[in-house]
């Protein structure tokens, strides 16, 4: 046998997707109102009305092994299937069909300050933390002063963490996490949270872990981070495996792969809140005939069409709907939204469309963008999709000059002119200038 | 150390009860956490476990024993009354504290891996502390009365045991349908105000005529009631043998049906909650 620490055969996770109700989760009341419902259906048609129920397989098939001491890079779109390997492969969830072999304890960064208790203090936390982990109490405690010198939190230990700053509850909770020492850790994207400094120290710890001969499994989306970090990636699509192969030609593969997509579908994302009345079921760019690009250019046209469905009967009143947008350190750089522009939609069809969000000149400079959908209906929350995909920007000509600013200067431009004044002029204008 | 896991469907399944045993320093540290937080969250939080049992046994005693003038068995009647208010509150905290557990605890739960059974159980530990609390107050209401109890108290902890496994086992249910059905939380509360009357907590249950005595006992409170009533009186209140073995195995039937509705339930929690 080699020395494969994990091995994965034919793995399959099926959830079953349930249409009618678009609640997080079922109520009694729900189930016996629909059981009566269909009841009385029944007597009057005589066949059953149920809820239709959908499978869909978010991983299938999926079989590949992992050596001692590798760090892979796993990738691919949201709703790929990344979290749901993870999943099962911390356990959390059972996989439908197929079956794993991990040699050694795993453990994974998903769970960065699970359950941290706000009335706790800072030391209770550790201990607490540790436990749920996996550590036992004697193991804690040999390394207590180790995490509360990495955490640089020393001085809080008896205050509850409710008092924490953010920065400082991450630092804790990442802390207990990185001085467990198991034979596979499993980073997710949590890097992104915490300051530069500190999201540095978490990358050494990763380093200084693999370079330990342990075995790493990160999950990112910054392409970069994977290329420097990962020895070998998988890319997964759509539930399957597409590569297994070292980083770089992993990551190419998956940027070949995005740039040949279609519609990016929403319907089957999960990670959504609000009440459903409307729900985008994909996204797709556009630039200024309406045609479909794979990327936007900066300077040209852009447009993000949203196809939607609505489930009530009646037409949709009062619907505003927003996207923000957030550079690849998560910071918010733009709101589009129609209520900024008094242009909520009165009505909506009922049923399905297309809602198209259209930037005539488009300002943001080469890179990735990821984005977030939202839409309210008669100011209740109908469908909010958080960090919901993502769109890259290339070089275009965005000032007619063929020019644009250099990498790392400024996410986005803007029109902009400039005039010599002579001394004689500037006396005569002299006018307050404006500040925004 | 180096141990092969393999994960599979139904995997879980085989390695339950081993498992368990493996994770039972995380059921330490959960029921350590609840205690913890309990006390500290409510600055009056012991004096409100002394009040609460207290003040109902004084409206039971005087709406049962002064207006309605039911028989106290032997007994002075706020003894009576609170040695029924013991083991009722530990099976009522014990009760929505395990049923609300798997919610509270979500987060655990959709994040890392451990038998969920763990969570119920170890919510039930801090029932203990307000028994132990309403423990001491009985106490001090015997020894005004001056009610000597003997060796009949010895027979105290497995009354005890029988009234945390009832309430485990119900616990188990109910915590398990409302990962499932989320309004079952307020079946719960309304469950638990419901039993209150209608086990023997404000009156004796020799009140309930010969012929019903069978029926009623099938509430396994009833004999977890008699039973404390009996050890705490040095055997003065009145014992009813076969209700005790129904009691029992009704409870036994209670708890071993909840951990199978709970394991059955507990592949999903993770998807669904």
């Amino acid at each position: 046998m080699s020395d494969a620490i994990i091995t994965v055969e034919n793995l399959g996770k099926k959830y079953s997707l349930r249409h009618q109700r678009n609640e997080r989760y079922t109520a009694l009341r729900d189930v016996i109102a629909e059981k009566a419902l269909g009841f009385f259906k029944n007597l009057k048609s005589g066949n059953g009305v149920s809820v239709s129920k959908e499978d869909f397989w978010a991983l299938k098939d999926v079989s590949f092994e992992v050596q001692r001491g590798e760090v892979v890079g796993i990738i691919g779109r949201n709703g790929a299937g990344k979290s749901t390997l993870l999943k099962i492969l911390s356990r959390i969830t059972e996989p439908t069909t197929g079956k794993v072999r991990i040699k050694g304890r795993i453990a994974s960064l998903l769970e960065v300050g699970t359950g941290f208790h706000p009335e706790l203090t800072g030391r209770e936390n550790i201990f607490l933390n540790g436990a749920i982990l996996g550590m036992t109490k004697a193991e804690i405690k040999s390394k207590f002063d180790e995490i509360i010198a990495f955490a640089e939190t020393e001085k809080f230990l008896d205050t509850p963490v409710k008092r924490y700053s953010s920065g400082m509850y991450v630092r804790l909770a990442f802390a207990v996490a990185a001085h467990l020492e198991p034979e596979i850790l499993v980073v997710d994207e949590v890097l992104a949270v915490g300051d530069a400094e500190f999201q540095k120290k978490c990358l050494g710890k990763m380093e200084q872990v693999s370079r330990g001969g342990r075995t790493v499994l990160f999950v990112s989306h910054n392409m970069a981070a994977i290329e420097a970090l990962c020895s070998s990636g998988l890319v997964l699509a759509e539930g399957k495996l597409v590569t297994r192969a070292d980083a770089k030609a992993a990551v190419e593969t998956y940027l070949r792969q995005l740039s040949r997509r279609g519609p990016l579908p929403l319907d089957t994302r999960r990670d959504r809140e609000g009440s459903g009345m409307l729900r985008f079921i994909s996204v797709e760019l556009a630039a200024d005939n309406q045609v479909r690009v794979p990327v936007f250019q900066c300077g040209a046209s852009a447009i993000l069409s949203l196809r939607f469905k609505s489930t009530g009967e009646r037409e949709l009143r009062n619907v505003r709907v927003a996207i923000g947008i957030d550079d690849e350190s998560e910071q918010r750089i733009l709101l589009l939204d129609t209520a900024l522009l008094g242009q909520d939609f009165r009505t909506l069809p009922s049923r399905d469309g297309t809602i198209q969000v259209v930037i005539p000149k488009l300002s943001l400079l080469p890179g990735r963008y990821h984005f977030t959908i939202f839409a309210s209906v008669s100011g209740v929350i109908a469908d909010w999709i958080k960090n919901a995909a993502f769109f890259d920007v290339e070089g275009g000509d965005f000032f007619g000059t063929g020019q644009l600013p250099p990498q790392g200067q400024g996410v986005f431009t803007t029109p902009h002119s400039f005039h010599v004044e002579s001394k004689a002029t500037a006396k005569e204008t002299k006018e307050p200038a404006s500040v925004s | 150390m180096e141990h092969e896991l393999v994960i599979e469907a139904g995997q879980t399944e085989r390695n339950y009860w081993r498992d368990l045993f493996r994770y039972r320093e995380l059921f330490y540290f959960l029921a350590w956490r609840d205690v913890l937080v309990r006390y500290k969250q409510t600055v009056i939080g012991v004096l409100w476990a002394v009040l609460r049992p207290f003040l109902t046994m004084v409206v039971f005693v005087f709406i049962f024993g002064r207006i309605a003038k039911l028989p106290s068995d032997g007994v002075p009647y706020p003894v009576m009354v609170f040695a029924a208010m013991l083991p009722w509150q530990l099976f009522a905290t014990s009760l929505s504290e395990g049923s609300n557990s798997l919610i509270t605890n979500s987060n655990l739960i959709s994040k890392i891996y451990f038998p969920r059974l763990i969570i119920p159980a170890s919510s039930v530990i801090v029932s203990f502390v307000d028994f132990a609390i309403s423990a001491a107050l009985l106490a001090l209401l015997m020894l005004w009365y001056h009610v000597w109890p003997g060796l009949h108290l010895l027979a105290l902890p497995i009354f005890t045991i029988f009234a945390v496994v009832a309430s485990t086992g119900a616990g188990l249910w109910l915590a398990a349908l409302n990962v499932e059905y989320r309004d079952f939380r307020y079946v719960v509360p309304f469950l638990v105000q419901l039993g209150l009357y209608v086990s023997p907590v404000g009156f004796s249950s020799a009140i309930i005529p010969e012929k019903w005595r069978l029926i009623y006992s099938l509430n396994p409170m009833v004999g977890v009631i008699d039973g404390f009533r009996w050890s705490i009186s040095g055997g003065r209140a009145s014992f009813f043998l076969p209700g005790i073995w129904i009691g029992l195995a009704v409870t036994v039937l209670l708890l071993l049906s909840g951990i199978w509705y709970f394991r059955r339930m507990e592949r999903t929690f993770a998807d669904v909650i």
